[in-house]
């Protein structure tokens, strides 16, 4: 069975689940965390053609653990919402073009885990 | 900014501040750099720190340490969507001193770790990132650039602590980025709960503390693992799997951690938490084969940036403990014999293989490969066991000699017997 045939069925009383136990999504968990958000981005996509010709299945948008990267559909391009990244460095790694540039944000910007 | 030091360290993480309380007790001029706003800050894993390493630099510091909890029992979970198969140790000896391991928060611990070395004499500088190596023509790492005005920093030994996104590592020429199949990403959600509901929860004394590992299920099928470790009055749930695997998936790495909280195993025991912290970490896991290079003339890499973790045994901010401190005293010596070069530095790599660090990551060098290329061990089995376990317990009209003949039927139809010897075989070769 494949992984996400797995994720997709339900698990037994699932249906009938409680309110406060309902999946949280990314956006709210980001507003749990501490940011210093630098005006400028320390990420960069290299080349946007690549994204446009090479990458229907836009893998960025969907493994990155802070849904940093979204398909923009009108300018038919990636955005880069570098203000919640977490550096967790997937994506640099993660794209199948190696079409991300990763740099650390500059001192004292980004993420600052209070419990890490 | 003074533009001379004997030693520049970049990162304070276990490894980098390791290296750093060597160095500055030792009597060098030891310069520290970290990008966010206090050690720590950056800094996260899944919660395990093991007393050993630490011991062996502060003699006991675990007493005054921010630790959470001492961990005296350690679980592993088998799951199924909707079953697990448990297999745990628990031993009271591990609640007296010296502790086997216990849990700490990176924010946290990473602070008072710092604080030491500083202590010891250390010059510590936060909210600088290091954007550049200086390296003289013939290759040799000669100091550092920060990303500010006149930033240059000039060292006879750089070591680089930067963990496991190692873009100076990378500059150095050292590393060449980690690659798909060689490294795990962690999410991990820190949910808040009164110490007496863990206490309860988990059947623990104050203080105490366990730990859960959880395989099969707790990765939807890819190569990964998932986890539950208790603070004082915090819960670490996370998972981690193979980032090859996960690209490929289709899924987000959230998604996996609340269909995780959703298991029935792992719903009750978090049940009224509230999260207070996501946060998401790359674990490089590639074996003895992915790691880089050690050094070069004027540089070392320890921990994380070099690769040093042992993910079958969830084991890395020990190595790089060790590893920190093994490159600050070969740093020491290379300053001592006012030679800085590969001739002395390489002493470094030598005293490594020497130790766990560098024979675990040999021992595990295909581990990753392996679990990739066998995922029934990851899928069938686990199934194959809760259907068997099910069976066993399930209390029906079947006289035993009847059940048992039953389960080794549904064992054969599901498996032949000698495949199930052979991949077991296989496994021990591979991992054992």
């Amino acid at each position: 069975m494949s992984a996400q045939a797995l994720a997709a069925k339900p698990v037994p009383g699932e249906e009938k689940e409680k309110k406060d136990s309902r999946p949280v999504s990314i956006e709210d968990k980001l507003y749990l965390n501490r940011f210093n958000a630098d005006k400028q981005s320390h990420l960069f996509i290299i080349d946007p053609e690549i994204c446009l010709t090479k990458c229907p299945e836009q893998y960025c948008t969907k493994f990155c653990p802070a849904h940093v990267y979204e398909w923009d559909a009108e300018a038919q391009k990636i955005l880069v919402g570098y203000e919640g990244c977490i550096e967790c460095g997937t994506c640099r790694i993660g794209c199948p073009f190696r079409n991300i540039k990763w740099l650390n944000p500059r001192g004292g910007y980004g993420v600052q885990y209070r419990q890490g | 900014m003074a533009e001379r030091f004997d030693v520049v360290v970049v990162g304070a993480g276990p490894a980098g501040l390791s290296a750093g309380l060597v160095l500055a007790r030792g009597g060098a001029n030891v310069l520290i750099l970290e990008r966010g706003e206090y050690p720590g800050s950056k800094n996260v894993m899944g919660g395990v720190l093991y007393n050993h390493q630490l011991d062996e630099l502060i003699p006991g510091g675990w007493r005054e340490a921010p630790i959470e909890r001492n961990i005296i029992e350690q679980n592993y979970w088998l799951m199924t969507r909707d079953s697990a198969v448990s297999f745990g140790y628990r031993n009271q000896d591990w609640a007296g001193d010296p502790p086997n391991c216990f849990t700490v928060l990176r924010a946290k611990f990473d602070q008072w770790f710092a604080k030491k070395v500083e202590e010891a004499g250390a010059t510590l500088i936060t909210r600088t990132t290091v954007v550049d190596l200086l390296q003289d023509d013939d290759g040799r790492v000669v100091g550092v650039r920060a990303g500010r005005p006149e930033g240059e920093v000039y060292a006879d030994v750089v070591i680089l602590a930067e963990g496991v996104n190692n873009l100076l590592t990378q500059k150095a020429g050292l590393h060449n980025d980690w690659k798909m199949n060689e490294a795990a990403l962690a999410v991990k959600e820190v949910i808040e709960l009164p110490r007496e509901k863990i206490e309860d929860r988990f059947g623990l004394e104050p203080g105490q503390g366990a730990t859960i590992e959880m395989l099969g299920d707790a990765s939807a099928g890819m190569l990964g693992m998932g986890f539950l470790y208790t603070n004082k009055e915090s819960l670490s749930l996370g998972v981690g799997v193979l980032v090859k695997h996960l690209v490929y998936s289709g899924m987000n790495p959230n998604d996996l951690l609340e269909r995780l909280k959703q298991h029935p195993k792992v719903r009750p025991l978090i049940e009224g938490g509230r999260v207070i912290e996501y946060s998401a970490k790359l674990i490089p896991e590639g074996g003895y084969k992915a790691i880089a290079r050690l050094f070069k003339d004027g540089v070392m890499v320890v921990g994380d940036a070099a690769g040093l973790t042992n993910a079958i045994h969830r084991e890395g901010s020990n190595l790089a403990m060790t590893s920190g401190r093994i490159a600050g005293e070969v740093a020491l010596e290379a300053l001592a014999e006012g030679d800085p070069t590969s001739r002395v530095l390489r002493r470094y790599q030598e005293r490594l293989e020497e130790t766990y660090v560098l024979k675990d990551l040999r021992k595990y060098n295909h581990a990753n490969e392996f679990f990739d290329e066998n995922p029934q061990f990851l899928r069938d089995y686990p199934e194959l066991l809760s259907r068997m376990m099910r069976e066993f317990f399930t209390v029906d009209s079947t006289p035993k000699w009847d059940k048992q003949a039953k389960i080794l039927r549904m064992v054969r139809r599901e498996r032949p017997l000698w495949r199930i010897a052979y991949d077991l075989f296989k496994m021990w070769r591979a991992i054992g």
